[in-house]
């Protein structure tokens, strides 16, 4: 009872200091709770729309994924033919049924070509309008398409377009470019989840998205009055036979469920990763919070300890002080959960995704994820410092010496650190030695044990590190002379607080490294094995029509041409990458290093990779035999080897040798070589010649580079939003390192105001030394973040000819810029702490 | 008033008044009300320059306070101090700041050196504050004098009490300053080394000319003084000109017995 009391004595005392610890514990369970509160609203919301909108059993083609659509090899989605709906239809328990189709593989645009698809990455579907989306949906204004010339859009869009009855909507697909006008719009009854959706009648849909008639997506069926959903499958699968995947609404609302989480882990890994950054930096500030506490209160430990305390009680004392610590972080954080729960909703909305609305969830799991977290982490964070207090003598209490930092040797942790720096070298080192996927492990496991070797290490390095700093602290006289020995004064604590700083700058200066290096050999990759002036390809990555190679082909000014056709086959019961090219102009659009043999495509004479050949042990020369997807067999030639690279490898065939097994060509890109050279006159003939169509996109080597730099600084900058959480828990840590130097120090700083230094000459000793604790930390994190991103390039080098280390001198300026800030910032309080000291008081204070 | 500008060239002596400090009806009261408690009561003192004066009182008269406020270390409630011929009372923190650097001399009773410096460092701590280059011949001879120089490379952790009130002693007499002010400068001291940084006080004071004002409740201590001033409740009730222990501690007992009677 008295060590609850006394705890929670101790507690209340040392309010402020707890608060900040409480902060970093704080942001973890709070990032925690908000992803699962967002995710758990967003799935029961979805969960009741697709409860609403799936029919009560629903029949697809057996490769249709179960979620909905899915694009098979030939550009289109897998279909049932029409017999199945009068299959259905016969079946007893069946009410009625109805032919549906549906299909995200294309581009819809409007009038002057811009397209009308989702910004925020929802689908755009196209289909026939059936009962079942009747259900769902209202038509407020127009009607139901009827014949080739009518469409209908929902309304959001409509609205976010400002789309009218009669206006043209053109739908792009594989099948070729079909436009209509507006005769309906459509609004949804219950939660819009996002997409963009039109109809066209049924007889319409199957030409535009299939290019045949007879033939559905799936095949809706409503159960009689008294038939289970569950019967019901199981009389229609009976009738239909195990050729087609048949599924209760139920299923199809868990599998429409499963889309929907794969579309919103991205999202959650990400607050999961800010969750474990948080917690990972407030394990440190909590070690060095108690750490520092237990310190200051040495002789009243020691006073309970003569008194009769034992061990285990002072331990325990300290451990109920991290229990009111958790409790109090899981228990703001919690709510604070909720809020970012909330928040992201509402932060969806205004990236125009159309987020459902309804309740916040917050379940059961998520309280108790958010204790569990948040005291099990504080508590485990201050078993050592409790520990250590449990060691304090009684002894301790008669001291009349200020009871200063231990000063015990740093020999045992100095050899430790080594050793697992060592090891940790060594390993890293020897994983760049291996072959790609080979090293990962060795890699991460390597990067570890330096990360622990390097902490622990921390107290030996700062001294050398911040020596180093000492001319410039020069400059600023004597409060930089005393930040700078402060800083060293009590190097277990100065690593602890940089540590935190390091870890966070390791993880950002590899991943800008890699990133950098990585988008740079990619580059090169496309530089060098590309000779063509343009590449056109579908801008939503879906596959293009032939009929862009055919146009290519005969427009003006065009030298060179040939499509990369997809043709997936398969030798020895393996997939293997087939490509269907020009072999008259290959050798002109592309540039590979040929090891053996010649670049020679035509007949059935074709080129492979270096790689492939390797599996299957081919050589120039060499005779084997390929099953076609059509189960066509075709015996070829090898008639040269080049060096593929991540962009380009597998077999290279002869278009009029392929054309036989491909009743339904598609094309990946077009490549393209003009007379002139790339230049904006060439480009535009060439869009011009496509029809101006938004959907296709025509690249030149430069659009292409920078179409990888986006993508390379969209995942960059998520990355930095790490950094923007790591830094913010290290500022505290600083806050907190600081404040508590200034508390042991108020002796000595009212002396140095007694015998004249200024207020400001205390600010600017106070934020010295944070600036140099930060960028000690910096410094330490930008090194190991360098040789962690060249140890993985080695690795990524392995497998890529053109990668090089590149080191983004910029970036790394900056990020040591922005530890100085966060060494400023962190000052700032302390630093005003200090300088209004009573002297006069801090010097009689004992 | 020229000399709130000019640095003192000479520890203390020179063509300047005698009087080193004083206090005109000085004031100083804590909180308000019926809580008001008056800690120095319409103080009226002279500092003789180049001489050695002890404040003496019970605890609780005042006699920290009374140094506190002569040294600018803290405010009064009313009333003026003067330094030389500047006065400190209403000085706004940055220029008193520069007043103690300069002309202000001090060594408390604990905490007079920081534990990074080492001795050397300490003594021209006050200076390198200031930006100034130490007198070097002045400052071989403060360290001789208080018999330092064996040590100056030392941490304060590697010297005893009695040495780190002596670099202490020699960091205040190291920038001339005008007056050096000591707080219980022997507090912590055993009577051994008590006497050592004492008798260097005193010498400091003969020899180098130096004004020293000493807060202390040791009666010989105080001996070793020109001149003893008695405080108690507030205001000066008593002095004594070239006292001996037995003298201070026989009047230190008359003002109990007076101060239980009242």
């Amino acid at each position: 009872m008295t060590v609850l009391k006394t705890s929670l004595r101790n507690f209340l005392a040392h309010k402020g200091r707890m608060a900040l610890s409480a902060v970093a514990v704080l942001l973890s369970v709070a990032f925690v709770c908000g992803t699962l509160v967002f995710t758990d609203t967003m799935s029961t919301t979805f969960d009741k729309l697709f409860a609403a909108t799936a029919s009560d059993v629903t029949v697809s083609a057996k490769d249709a994924s179960d979620g909905g659509e899915t694009t098979s090899d030939n550009g289109k989605p897998p279909v049932v033919p029409a017999s199945v709906l009068a299959d259905v239809r016969d079946v007893e328990g069946v009410e009625s049924a109805e032919g549906a189709l549906h299909s995200t593989s294309l581009t819809v645009v409007d009038g002057d070509k811009e397209s009308l698809s989702p910004t925020s990455g929802g689908p755009t579907i196209v289909g026939n309008w059936t009962a079942n989306d009747a259900r769902t949906m209202e038509i407020t204004s127009g009607a139901a398409p009827e014949g080739p010339e009518q469409i209908m859009v929902d309304a959001d869009t409509a609205d976010k377009h400002g789309l009218e009855l009669g206006d043209e909507i053109g739908v792009i697909s594989v099948v070729g470019t079909h436009t209509a006008k507006i005769s309906g719009i459509a609004d949804w009854s219950v939660t819009n989840p996002g997409a963009a959706l039109f109809f066209l009648d049924t007889k319409t849909a199957q030409q535009v998205l299939i290019g045949e008639s007879g033939v559905f997506t799936n095949v809706n069926a409503t159960a009689a009055d008294g038939v289970s959903d569950a019967q019901l499958k199981k009389d229609v699968t009976a009738a239909l036979g195990g050729d087609y995947k048949v599924l209760t609404a139920q299923e199809s609302a868990e599998a429409g469920q499963k889309d929907v989480e794969g579309f919103m882990s991205v999202m959650k890994y990400a607050m999961l990763g800010f969750a474990g950054i948080a917690f990972l930096v407030g394990i440190f500030l909590i070690i060095n919070t108690f750490s520092m506490l237990v310190a200051q209160r040495t002789r009243e430990i020691g006073l309970m300890r003569a008194i009769g305390s034992s061990r285990k009680q002072v331990n325990r004392s300290v451990l109920i002080e991290a229990l009111l610590l958790g409790v109090v972080a899981a228990v703001v954080g919690l709510l604070t959960g909720v809020g970012i729960g909330a928040g992201l909703r509402a932060l969806m909305g205004t990236f125009e995704a159309t987020v459902p609305a309804g309740p916040l969830v917050v379940t059961p799991g998520t309280v108790a994820t958010a204790f569990a977290v948040g005291v099990l982490i504080t508590m485990l964070a201050a078993w050592l410092p409790g520990r250590r207090a449990a060691k304090i003598p009684p002894v301790a209490a008669m001291n009349s010496v200020h009871a200063g930092a231990t000063t015990k040797s740093l020999v045992l942790r100095n050899t430790l650190g080594a050793l697992f720096s060592g090891a940790g070298v060594a390993v890293v080192l020897a994983a760049t030695t291996m072959d790609g996927s080979d090293g990962q492990v060795p890699m991460a496991l390597g990067a570890v044990l330096l990360i622990i070797g390097v902490f622990i290490l921390t107290p030996l390095l700062s001294r050398p590190l911040i020596a180093a700093a000492a001319p410039v602290l020069r400059f600023f006289g004597t409060p930089g002379k005393l930040a700078r020995q402060n800083a060293v004064r009590n190097p277990r604590r100065t690593a602890a607080t940089a540590s935190a700083l390091m870890i966070g700058l390791t993880l950002i200066t590899g991943m800008t490294v890699v990133a950098g290096s990585l988008q740079n050999a990619i580059d090169k990759m496309a530089a060098s094995a590309i000779r063509a002036d343009y590449v056109v390809s579908m801008a939503n990555g879906n596959w293009l029509s032939p009929d862009v190679a055919r146009t290519l082909e005969r427009s003006d000014g065009v030298t060179a041409s040939s499509p990369l056709r997809n043709a997936p086959a398969r030798f020895d019961g393996q997939t293997v990458f087939l490509t269907g090219v020009d072999g008259s102009s290959i050798g002109e659009l592309t540039d590979f290093p040929v090891r053996d043999g010649a670049f020679e495509v035509a007949g059935t004479r074709i080129v492979v990779d270096h790689g492939t050949a390797g599996d299957h042990g081919w050589k120039v020369g060499s005779d084997f035999t390929l099953t076609h997807e059509n189960g066509g067999k075709q015996e070829l030639t090898v008639a040269g080897i080049y060096e593929g690279n991540e962009m380009f490898r597998g077999i290279m065939l002869d278009l009029a040798a392929l054309a036989p097994h491909q009743p339904d060509p598609i094309d990946m890109q077009v490549m393209v070589k003009t007379s002139g050279g790339a230049s904006d006159a060439a480009k535009d003939r060439l869009v011009e010649a496509l029809g101006t169509n938004p959907a296709i996109k025509v690249q030149d080597k430069k659009d292409i580079s920078n179409e990888l730099a986006s993508m390379f600084t969209l995942i960059l900058n998520m990355v930095y939003g790490l950094l923007a959480m790591a830094v913010l828990v290290a500022v505290l840590g600083v806050v907190n390192t600081l404040a508590m130097s200034v508390f042991e120090r108020s002796q000595e700083i009212g002396m140095l105001r007694a015998i004249g230094l200024d207020r400001g000459g205390v600010k600017r000793m106070v934020r010295l030394e944070s600036l140099v604790i930060s960028l000690f930390g910096g410094v330490l994190g930008i090194g190991l973040g360098v040789f962690f991103g060249w140890a993985a390039g080695e690795l990524v080098g392995s497998r890529m000819a053109t990668y090089e280390l590149v080191l983004p001198w910029g970036r790394m300026a900056v990020f040591l810029l922005l530890a100085g800030v966060v060494g400023v910032l962190a000052a700032l309080w302390p630093a005003r702490r200090a300088a209004r000291l009573n002297m006069l008081q801090a010097i009689k204070a004992e | 008033m020229t000399s709130a500008v000019t640095l003192p060239k000479h520890g203390g002596t020179g063509g300047r008044t005698a009087v080193a400090a004083r206090a005109r009806q000085v004031v100083k009261a804590y909180g308000s009300g019926e809580t008001r408690v008056v800690a120095l009561d319409h103080v009226d003192v002279d500092i003789a320059r180049g001489r050695f004066t002890a404040i003496m009182g019970p605890s609780g008269s005042g006699k920290s306070t009374l140094m506190h406020c002569l040294a600018g270390l803290d405010t009064v409630t009313s009333g003026q101090i003067y330094l030389d011929e500047t006065e400190i009372t209403g000085l706004k923190d940055k220029k008193l700041t520069r007043l103690r650097r300069d002309r202000i001399g001090f060594i408390f009773q604990a905490f007079n050196l920081l534990p990074t410096l080492n001795a050397l460092e300490n003594i021209t701590l006050p200076m390198d504050i200031a930006g100034r280059k130490p007198d070097r011949p002045w400052l071989e001879r403060v360290v001789e004098t208080v018999g330092l120089a064996e040590r100056l490379k030392h941490r304060p952790t590697q010297l005893s009490g009695g040495q780190q009130q002596r670099v202490a002693v020699a960091r205040a007499l190291a920038a001339r300053p005008e007056i050096i002010f000591g707080d219980e400068p022997t507090g912590n001291l055993d009577s051994r080394a008590g006497a050592e940084v004492l008798g260097f006080l005193r010498r400091s004071v003969d020899d180098l000319g130096q004004t020293i004002v000493m807060v202390t409740h040791d009666p010989v201590a105080a001996s070793y003084a020109d001149r003893v001033l008695y405080l108690a409740d507030g205001r000066i009730v008593d002095e004594m000109h070239q006292p001996t222990a037995e003298q201070v501690l026989d009047r230190m007992k008359d003002f109990d017995a007076r101060g239980r009677t009242s």
